[in-house]
């Protein structure tokens, strides 16, 4: 019966699987080896960092992160900022409109990334869980357990996915891009080989620049995800323990009745 | 039903018998808790404390979530937002919540095939089957209105084409329409009504739950033999069953403690597995989604709905004969809700005298299939509604309506069932004794 059981269970995962795969992904998403996936990944600090630091310099300047709370920068599981760092990083780097003072004033660690749709740019807070990019095998989407969505390798495919083309329609530029559902987006390349330079010299190239932006998104629209992993461990482990200790007792109390049975 | 004989409560001590002659309370605990049930139930009678389990899990976290919920359509989206950033430990809450309604369905399923197997819905439990299939539908009601809560784009496109089906009836629809949305589009009024009935629910539920558990305690458990339990006298019943406690809380824990590990570890590990990532942008009433797809539970039903279109035989006939008011949109409507409607009915449409599927040699093959159809109904579901799929669906759906309006009722005239153990102890002994597994 238990086997029967394990049966139904596998199907019935493997099946709702199903509406991952009707999400559609048209374009290509490239694998990326990120350092958080899987049940024990954990995000690189350093390339969370360097990745605020690209976040900062190019991609500010179109998008706003508005549901990141800046303080957050200090939380543990993240960039590991100190409050000192957050508090200097957000007022050299944004200022936001103070209703009480009826003026802008420079950002302190209690405001979010200022939102920032001037261009008509999405908002970024969410992107790397709402553009999932793995929905295999066979459209079961199970391999997320192992890679993650893939919402990270969609914005790393996504920047370094332009093919060099553009056409014009409506007054709008298009650009030819591999991984934008559809194949042309109207955001011009924003990323190229060392444009951001690292304090510690890091590589710099448009290929590693990718990867640490979308691991930066990544953290900032999920946070918790170091603190999910943990307790999701710490509860799987006392579960083991529980269910061997129910098994045994279930057993036991069983037992002689499955005995008389034997007799009779 | 005169139930099954059993030892009951006797107040002992003064305050025991001070409380008992004014309220039964410790009485009607210790029936309950002790009620003699057959011992030979396999493990898939254990959905039922899972389900009950995942109703208490729902409505604890449930409160928890409203503390810091906003119902507003402009407040909506970033509140979610708030209790994934800032709450303490609002981020796990809410996974449990979201993940938390799979697990209900999931085991609602399997509960409501476990009993469509062994023909628990034949008498004398045809009450309790139409309790469950209350149960369930109010369950649907409210994940579906749950799920418009976060106010993503999946969340308003999902809830404007389910209530755009109530559109579909003739004469009436447009006005119901608008009056469930308490306007004309899904907006502001409706997030708010959703929220407030999405709070209600659950506990209407819970009080079904209670007479469901009322009413199958009192004709007994079904068993996977479909025997009733001997009720001659106490010594003969007590060959039969087992009291509740211990046996069956150990067992259920068990099975509950091997669920919530594998659940666990998706909440831990793949959160966001089983819901649409569409649903983590901000709806926009502008901007449709290009596949509207709802939650996977809902999806066997989504196939049905969708199956029948304009083209379909059926549909043309009903038109014809309608004179037009029965047109596509509303046949697929009265098919999905038909097909919950037939379940409903099965202890009516089932002749056959044997209860369960075990000894019906025939029976066996075509559950077997309806099970298949269920998930393929499923698949297709998740599936743009065009080519192969389409094709699929409608002979999905009409498998759905063949079982319980032709198979059944024939079956149970043209079978021939094969022999029962006289009693469950006989069940028993035959799986546990000299000649079955050996018990260690
Ligand atoms: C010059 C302004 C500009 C800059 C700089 C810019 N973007 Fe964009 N971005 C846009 C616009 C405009 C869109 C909308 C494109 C569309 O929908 O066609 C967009 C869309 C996106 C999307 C969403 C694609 C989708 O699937 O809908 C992502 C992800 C993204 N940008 C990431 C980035 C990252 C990361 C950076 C920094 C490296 C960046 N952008 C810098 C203007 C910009």
């Amino acid at each position: 019966m238990l086997k029967k059981l394990a049966i139904s269970a596998v199907a019935a995962l493997a099946l709702s699987g199903g509406a991952a795969l009707a999400a559609g992904a048209s374009g290509h998403v490239e694998d990326v080896d990120f350092s958080f996936e899987g049940p024990f990944g954990k995000f690189d600090q350093n390339q969370l960092q360097r990745g605020l630091k690209v976040y900062t310099e190019v991609c500010a300047a179109c998008h706003g992160l508005k549901y990141v709370p800046l303080r957050t920068l200090a939380d543990p599981g993240g960039p590991g900022f100190t409050e000192d760092q957050v508090r200097a990083y957000a007022a050299d780097n944004f200022s936001v409109y103070d209703p009480e003072i009826d003026d802008d004033r420079a950002a302190r660690p209690a405001d979010h990334f200022p939102a920032n749709n001037g261009v008509g740019a999405p908002d970024l807070s969410l992107v790397a869980k709402s553009r999932a990019g793995f929905h295999g095998p066979y459209g079961t989407g199970m391999n997320q357990l192992f890679k993650g969505m893939g919402g990270p390798e969609y914005i790393y495919s996504l920047l370094t996915g332009y093919t060099g083309e553009e056409k014009e329609e409506a007054g709008t530029v298009f650009y030819g891009n591999t991984a934008f559902p559809g194949g042309w987006i109207s955001m011009a390349p924003p990323l190229a080989d060392e444009q951001v330079e690292f304090d510690d010299g890091h590589d710099n190239s448009l290929h590693h620049m990718s990867q640490d932006v979308a691991a930066f998104l990544m953290w900032a629209a999920e946070p918790k995800m170091m603190a999910r992993k943990q307790a999701g461990f710490v509860a799987v482990l006392f579960l083991v323990l529980l269910t061997s200790l129910l098994y045994l007792t279930n057993k036991r109390l069983w037992a002689p009745v499955k005995k008389g049975a034997k007799a009779a | 039903m005169a139930g099954i004989p059993h030892d009951h409560y006797e107040p002992k001590s003064g305050f025991e018998k001070w409380l008992h002659s004014r309220l039964p309370i410790a009485a009607l605990a210790y029936d309950t808790i002790m009620i003699p049930t057959p011992k030979n139930l396999n493990w898939m009678w254990i959905w039922g404390i899972i389900l009950t389990f995942c109703l208490a899990l729902q409505i604890v976290t449930g409160v928890i979530l409203v503390m810091h919920y906003t119902p507003h359509v402009d407040l909506a989206f970033a509140s979610v937002e708030h209790i994934m950033r800032n709450v303490n430990g609002g981020h796990m809450i809410r996974y449990l919540h979201a993940n938390g309604a799979s697990l209900f369905f999931f085991a609602v399923y399997l509960h409501i095939f476990r009993g469509l197997y062994y023909g628990s819905y034949k008498a004398p439990r045809e009450i309790t089957w139409i309790i469950g299939m209350l149960i369930y539908l109010l369950m649907m009601g409210t994940a579906f209105m749950g799920y418009v809560l976060p106010w993503g784009q999946m969340s308003f496109w999902g809830a404007t084409v389910i209530t755009g089906l109530f559109g579909a009836i003739p004469f009436i629809g447009e006005p119901i329409q608008t009056w469930l949305l308490g306007g004309p589009a899904v907006d502001n009024a409706t997030l708010n009504r959703f929220f407030s009935l999405h709070y209600l629910l659950p506990f209407v539920i819970a009080a079904l739950v209670a007479v469901h558990i009322w009413a199958f305690h009192t004709t007994g458990n079904n068993n996977p033999t479909g025997v009733e339990v001997r009720r001659g006298s106490k010594e003969e019943a007590q060959k039969d069953t087992l009291p509740f406690w211990p046996y069956f809380v150990i067992k259920d824990l068990f099975a509950l403690a091997v669920v919530l590990l594998v659940f666990f570890a998706i909440v831990g590990f793949m959160p966001n597995y089983l819901g649409h990532p569409d649903n983590y942008i901000e709806a926009n009433p502008l901007a449709t989604p290009a596949h509207i797809v709802p939650e996977w539970y809902f999806l066997p039903f989504y196939a049905i709905l969708r199956a029948f279109t304009a083209d379909v035989w059926v549909v043309m006939f009903a038109s014809w004969i309608t004179g037009g008011i029965v047109d596509a949109k509303f046949f697929g409507v009265l098919a999905m809700f038909g097909a919950i409607a037939v379940m409903a009915l099965a202890p009516w449409l089932d002749t056959s005298r044997v209860r369960s599927g075990r000894y019906r040699p025939m029976f066996k093959w075509w559950f077997g299939l309806l099970a298949i159809d269920f998930v393929v109904l499923m698949w297709a579901g998740a599936m743009p509604a065009e080519g192969i799929y389409a094709m699929i669906s409608l002979i999905g759906s009409a498998y759905w309506f063949a079982y319980f309006l032709v198979i059944l009722p024939l079956l149970g005239v043209i079978e021939k069932p094969l022999p029962m153990p006289a009693t469950i102890e006989d069940d028993f002994n035959a799986h546990y004794g000299k000649h079955g597994t050996p018990a260690e």
